[in-house]
């Protein structure tokens, strides 16, 4: 069902954990199927130096989350800001259709983070 | 890799001496049961021993017996036909939660259909009590279906309890036993059953093929249109090569019963209580009142679907109640039912044992579930917040 690089971030997740004073933290949640994901940010003179995340989640969702922290550490909160959904689906080689939203939770969960840190600054 | 396979309620590998006897009628012997001819002749001779072997396993007589296009179809025609058969004008049927969708959805679409419906909610266990099937029966009560056992908890329910007040109001009683065969040993004609669902492919058999018990003198009416195959009930070339299929899988299936319980269940129980070492897991269905092979928990603060995609890359195969493996986006009807939290029915695996395994399986399967709920718990963010 999930493809070779899916299953890879799934099978060794990228940057999991949580984070000492993070500069932001974001969390969303999936009221329907329960599931939550949760991003920390450390920025430094608005470049992301170090982001984290924790899950709860399908297969999808945990390769999600690990994809968008590749692609985030070292951009500007400008960068990241673009990111979306779609981009995440496409770093990972494309998602099965009902697993889509999942990609969602990763991106929101980022732009939360972001907003949080902006917020608290 | 280790390929360990513990999934035997969502299907069984299908035993030797059963492909055995269907080769022929793949084969050699093709002609249709309803031809006069010689090539006719020898297979309905085969479509007649089957029904009495299948009639055999559950202690009826051959004329009782409709083969069916699997469990979906016998559970489909079992409450559209005892709808259809009505005269009197009743209209009102009782089901459970718990039921598998093939007949929740058809007293559903029945109730669409301005039929009055009732749903029995299920205590904590999965289960519907007799009392209240007694306090649910009305004066335009037509027909009780209730299963036998749950395919995604295991719990047996308390069916010829349920069948004698039908029995008694008068009510037919049908049950979805496609959990049961092989596990529960039948003899209908002592049972106050009058309708039983049974497939073919849980109890080591083919694929697509299964069949309705309808005790005689029961009012039923047909839900295809066709020929005269089935008595009519159920119109079409028969599946010749499946029914022989099923009806040799019948008698291994009812051969053997007590030894087949205990050697499952005893795998069952040590894998129950392997699983119960890991903190935070909690047993979903009856202790006791249970199906031998079945094992389901919840396993707190991860997510089913990972759960089972990381046990898959170890080389075990199980299923999950888990709303991400639906593609549905809710969870389990079953568990919810039982009023499990959805967020605890999300964290839900099944564990169905079969024939093939073995107490090393167990052991193997024991640790690497340890190793990913771990690894998982490591990642979810729900732990922290409650430590
Ligand atoms: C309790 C129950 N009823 C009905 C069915 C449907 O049977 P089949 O797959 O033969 O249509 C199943 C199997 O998934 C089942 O477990
Ligand atoms: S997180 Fe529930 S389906 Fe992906």
């Amino acid at each position: 069902m999930y493809n070779e690089k899916v299953m890879d971030h799934f099978q060794n997740p990228r940057n999991v954990g949580e984070m000492d004073n993070p500069s932001g933290v974001g969390e969303v949640g999936n009221m329907r199927c329960g599931d939550i994901m949760k991003i920390y940010i450390k920025v430094e003179n608005d470049i992301i130096q170090d982001i984290k995340f924790l899950t709860f989640g399908c297969g999808a969702a945990i390769a999600s989350s690990s994809a968008l922290t590749e692609m985030v550490k070292g951009k500007t909160l400008e960068e990241a800001l673009q990111i979306t959904n779609k981009d995440v689906a496409n770093e990972l080689g494309g998602l099965p259709e009902p697993k889509l939203h999942c990609s969602n939770l990763a991106a929101d969960a980022l732009h939360k983070a972001i907003l949080d840190f902006q917020t608290n600054k | 890799m280790k390929k360990i396979y513990m999934d035997y309620s969502a299907t069984t590998p299908m035993r030797e001496e059963v492909l055995e006897a269907m080769l022929p009628y793949l084969r050699e012997r093709y002609g249709n049961p309803s031809s006069l001819h010689l090539f006719g002749r020898e297979t309905r001779k085969a479509l007649d021993e089957a029904r009495e072997k299948v009639a055999a396993g559950l202690g009826v007589t051959p004329e009782e017996i409709i083969f069916t296009s699997g469990g979906t179809e016998a559970n489909n025609l079992a409450i559209m036909g005892v709808a259809r058969g009505i005269s009197s004008g009743k209209n009102h049927i009782i089901t459970s939660a718990v039921e598998h969708h093939a007949a929740l959805d058809t007293v559903k679409f029945l109730g669409e259909r301005g039929y009055k419906i009732t749903i029995l909610p299920v205590d904590e266990y999965g289960i519907v009590s007799p009392q209240q099937v007694k306090d649910a029966i009305t004066d335009q009560t037509i027909l009780v279906s209730i299963m036998t056992a749950n395919n995604e908890v295991g719990s047996i329910l308390p069916f010829e309890e349920i069948g004698r007040i039908c029995r008694e109001k008068g009510v037919y009683y049908h049950t979805d036993a496609v959990q049961a065969i092989g596990h529960i040993p039948f003899n209908l004609h002592e049972q106050p059953v009058d309708l039983l669902s049974l497939s073919a492919h849980k109890f080591y058999g083919p694929k697509g093929v299964g069949a309705l018990y309808i005790r005689r003198k029961t009012r039923v009416k047909q839900i295809l249109f066709g020929g005269g195959q089935e008595r009519k009930l159920r119109p079409g070339t028969e599946n010749l090569s499946a029914i022989v299929g099923l009806g040799r899988a019948m008698e291994l299936a009812v051969a053997h019963i007590p030894e087949k319980i205990e050697k499952l269940s005893r795998l069952r129980d040590r894998l129950i209580q392997g699983l119960l070492q890991i903190e935070d897991v909690r047993l979903n269905g009856h202790p006791e009142k249970r199906l031998p092979g079945n094992v389901n928990v919840s396993i707190f603060f991860v997510e089913g679907e990972s759960l089972l995609l990381d046990l898959d890359l170890k080389g075990i195969a199980v299923s999950s109640g888990s709303a991400c493996t639906s593609g549905s986006l809710d969870p389990s009807h079953v568990l919810l039912a039982m009023g499990l939290d959805p967020q605890i029915a999300q964290g839900s695996l099944r564990f169905s044992l079969g024939a093939e395994n073995t107490i090393e399986e167990i052991d193997y399967t024991l640790e690497a579930v340890q190793e990913t709920v771990q690894k998982l718990r490591a990642m979810s963010p729900f732990i922290r917040n409650i430590c």
